[in-house]
């Protein structure tokens, strides 16, 4: 589905990417971990064109990302809180998110309506704008809109960090109901080892910039990516 | 360390941080031109306070030769501080945010109370009246009036300037205190108009009576200490993060927007454009203030000087309609600088996101133009003229920004506030007036000099209607434009601001 071509990033003499080859089969839940400045969000923002790489391309699809714009309309993804429009409500950005998307206001209604227990009550109904919510809900709401309008990739960056523990339970089912189809691709990055073992199939470790690792979950790895870290 | 050498410890400390906080601003971050504007700007104020404080004097004294200068400014004083109260409440609110990073340090609460209350008695509010006061009382000096009265009356100024920011600061955001001061100047005005009670000479006998025993000045202290205290004891009480500290909260107020829906693939960002604008202080100060624009061409039009200078009552024709699209339209697509990321990761044609913004210049500066008609008592050139910049705004300028806007590369942080607010600005916003202003007044100019009359609103007209026909292909080189700079735009707006 995704195929990363020697992806490289260098500002100025700094190389923060380089990565030579990495191929994502459809329905794979592909996890990225690695310390600060070991390039995930680089990463995803290369494979979103978001940053252009040095050197290199990234294919999603058979297309180009770079020369097309045709893969945005399979491509769902939640980066970080400037993904949410801070001045409006959360009614009004998923609403905004299914025009987009090609969903009318029912459409839009009734997909946030299957997300009630994931919000448990503090995101719809609550008379406030995006930017006044907590970092918490913020993400919540940033997630599901990346889900919107039955992606076939799905980016999420970091989207454990700052959630509850219930919301982190209910947000590894989501998941995990995404990639139990085997048709939506899941790029996930993260800093918690035993979230993304238990979600992903697939390790992939990056360290300044370079591939370190490449596991296919098994019941060792998350003792590995553990032995791993502790330097 | 004894807690008084402690506490002397700690005020250092804390200017420290505010020359840090007041250089590393973005403020002084800014371009060498941009410090150069502004810089101008700031000594042009003090330079038009200080001289109407020296020759206050002088024109009043040549204006009513019977009256004392001094004692007629004394009478006004008291409107003086209703009139400050209401500016203040507006605009000064104490910056209680400013020490969260410090609650978690070792310092004591009313170190940290003390440190705000003082810091405002040295605000923009208390120290730009001083450059009309100090030299007003030089000048009364130099003029022969008692040294010692006038220092005295001096300091009672100062004294009830500060008196008025720590009374603000106990009534702040106090809706009915507001509106029983603005009551209160109506009232006391109404009366002295009517002529029931003149409050000038009650206020006017307070001041008189400083400068003739400047020994009342000192009650001043005592009125200050007074309300100092008050705000020290309601802020030592206060200083919680769920309290004073807290960061305010908007309830949000949704409006049915659905008509937009009619304009189809731009509704949606047609909205979101709307409720950018409502919802957020500096949006919201632009699209008001361009019906301030309006009333533009009452300061040209009245005026016998600017009537043989045509090229100038162009220029306030273009500024009658094009309010909105000027201060709106130079910061396209900077306004989008917080979310920009996720537009680009978002699947649409680039093209409705600039046709929308487009379009919301376009019926604004079209409602400009209905409001304007009443400029029809200027007559009808006047008429002709501002309907030939309304056209040259819609068809030239709205596209032209589009374009400019390609370069922007500053982003602007929609929470701060909107008056004198330049984040955003580079160089852009200066080259471009060019087109903007000086291409229609030339245009005019030139060829209602030596063509004649009805050439210059043809000539300006016809700009602006070629232009709008051209608009498909305008659109198609603006769109390519901001394709190909999406990376330097997505790039320079996630940085700071």
């Amino acid at each position: 589905m995704i195929t990363i071509d020697t992806i490289s990033k260098k500002y100025g003499k700094a190389e923060v990417l380089s990565v030579a080859s990495i191929e994502i089969p459809t329905g794979q839940s592909f996890g990225l971990v690695g310390n600060n400045g070991a390039g995930k969000t680089t990463l995803f923002n290369v494979i979103l064109d978001l940053i252009r790489p040095t050197t290199g391309s990234v294919t999603s699809n058979n297309i180009v990302v770079s020369e097309s714009e045709s893969w945005k309309n399979f491509t769902g993804s939640f980066i970080d809180e400037s993904f949410l429009i801070g001045y409006l409500t959360a009614e009004e950005y998923f609403q905004f998110v299914g025009d987009l998307r090609g969903m009318n206001v029912a459409e839009v209604n009734a997909f946030i309506g299957g997300f009630e227990d994931f919000f448990n009550d503090e995101v719809i109904g609550k008379k406030k704008y995006l930017r006044d919510l907590s970092k918490g809900n913020q993400k919540k709401a940033g997630i599901v809109a990346a889900l919107m309008g039955n992606p076939e990739v799905v980016i999420l960056d970091e989207p454990f960090a700052n959630l509850d523990p219930t919301t982190q339970i209910r947000l590894k089912q989501v998941i995990k109901k995404l990639t139990d189809t085997s048709t939506i691709t899941v790029l996930i990055s993260s800093h918690d080892l035993t979230h993304v073992t238990e979600v992903c199939e697939r390790i992939v470790v990056l360290d300044k910039g370079l591939v370190v690792k490449d596991l296919s979950t098994s019941a060792e790895t998350l003792k590995e990516l553990e032995l791993y870290f502790s330097v | 360390m004894s807690n008084q050498t402690n506490h002397n410890y700690m005020i250092s400390h804390f200017l420290k941080l505010e020359w840090k906080q007041f250089f590393r601003s973005s403020h002084w971050q800014k371009g060498i031109a941009l410090k150069i504007i502004m810089g101008f700007f700031m000594v042009y104020f003090m330079v038009v306070f200080l001289a109407i404080g020296v020759g206050g004097y002088y024109i009043l004294k040549k204006l009513y030769p019977a009256l004392n200068p001094l004692q007629l400014i004394n009478s006004y004083l008291l409107y003086v501080v209703l009139g400050e109260l209401v500016a203040r409440y507006l605009m000064q609110t104490l910056p209680v945010m400013n020490i969260k990073p410090l609650l978690m340090l070792p310092i004591e609460r009313s170190t940290l109370v003390h440190y705000v209350l003082g810091k405002s008695a040295i605000s923009f509010f208390n120290i730009i009246s001083l450059f009309f006061y100090i030299p007003f009382a030089v000048v009364l000096i130099i003029e022969g009036y008692d040294t010692v009265g006038a220092l005295g009356w001096l300091l009672a100024i100062v004294l009830m300037t500060q008196s008025v920011n720590f009374l603000n600061f106990l009534i702040n955001k106090n809706t009915t205190a507001l509106g029983s001061i603005v009551f209160l100047l109506l009232a006391t005005i109404g009366l002295q108009k009517f002529g029931v009670f003149d409050i000038s000479v009650f206020g006017g006998q307070i001041f008189d009576a400083v400068y003739a025993n400047p020994v009342y000045a000192l009650i001043g202290f005592l009125i200050v200490g007074v309300l100092y205290n008050l705000n020290y004891k309601q802020l030592k009480s206060l200083v919680y993060l769920d309290e004073a500290v807290s960061q305010k909260v908007e309830e949000a107020t949704s409006v049915d927007l659905s008509f937009a829906n009619r304009l189809g693939d731009v509704a949606p960002f047609i909205k979101n454009d709307i409720r950018l604008i409502w919802r957020n202080k500096r949006t919201k100060t632009v699209f008001l203030m361009s019906f301030l624009f309006l009333l533009y061409g009452l300061i040209f039009f009245t005026q016998e000087a600017y009537k043989e200078m045509p090229a100038l009552l162009m220029f306030a024709s273009l500024f009658i309609t094009g309010g909105f699209t000027l201060n709106y339209g130079q910061f396209i697509p900077a306004w989008d600088s917080a979310h920009y990321k996720m537009l680009m990761s978002q699947s649409f044609k680039y093209r409705k996101f600039l046709e929308s913004k487009w379009i919301l210049m376009v019926v604004m500066t079209s409602i400009l133009y209905l409001l304007s008609f009443p400029y029809l008592y200027f007559g009808s050139k006047i008429f002709l003229m501002i309907t030939a910049g309304a056209i040259f705004n819609i068809g030239f300028n709205s596209l032209f920004l589009l374009y400019a806007g390609s370069f922007n590369r500053k982003k602007i942080d929609l929470g701060k506030s909107g008056f004198g607010n330049t984040q955003g600005t580079s160089a852009t916003q200066f080259l471009i007036i060019i087109p903007l202003m000086l291409l229609p007044m030339l245009l005019f100019w030139v060829f209602n000099t030596f063509v004649g009359y009805n050439m210059g609103f043809i000539v300006v007209a016809s700009v602006g209607i070629i232009s709008f026909l051209l608009r498909k292909s305008a659109m198609n080189f603006i769109e390519k434009k901001y394709i190909k700079d999406k990376y330097a735009m997505i790039n320079a707006f996630g940085k700071e601001a």
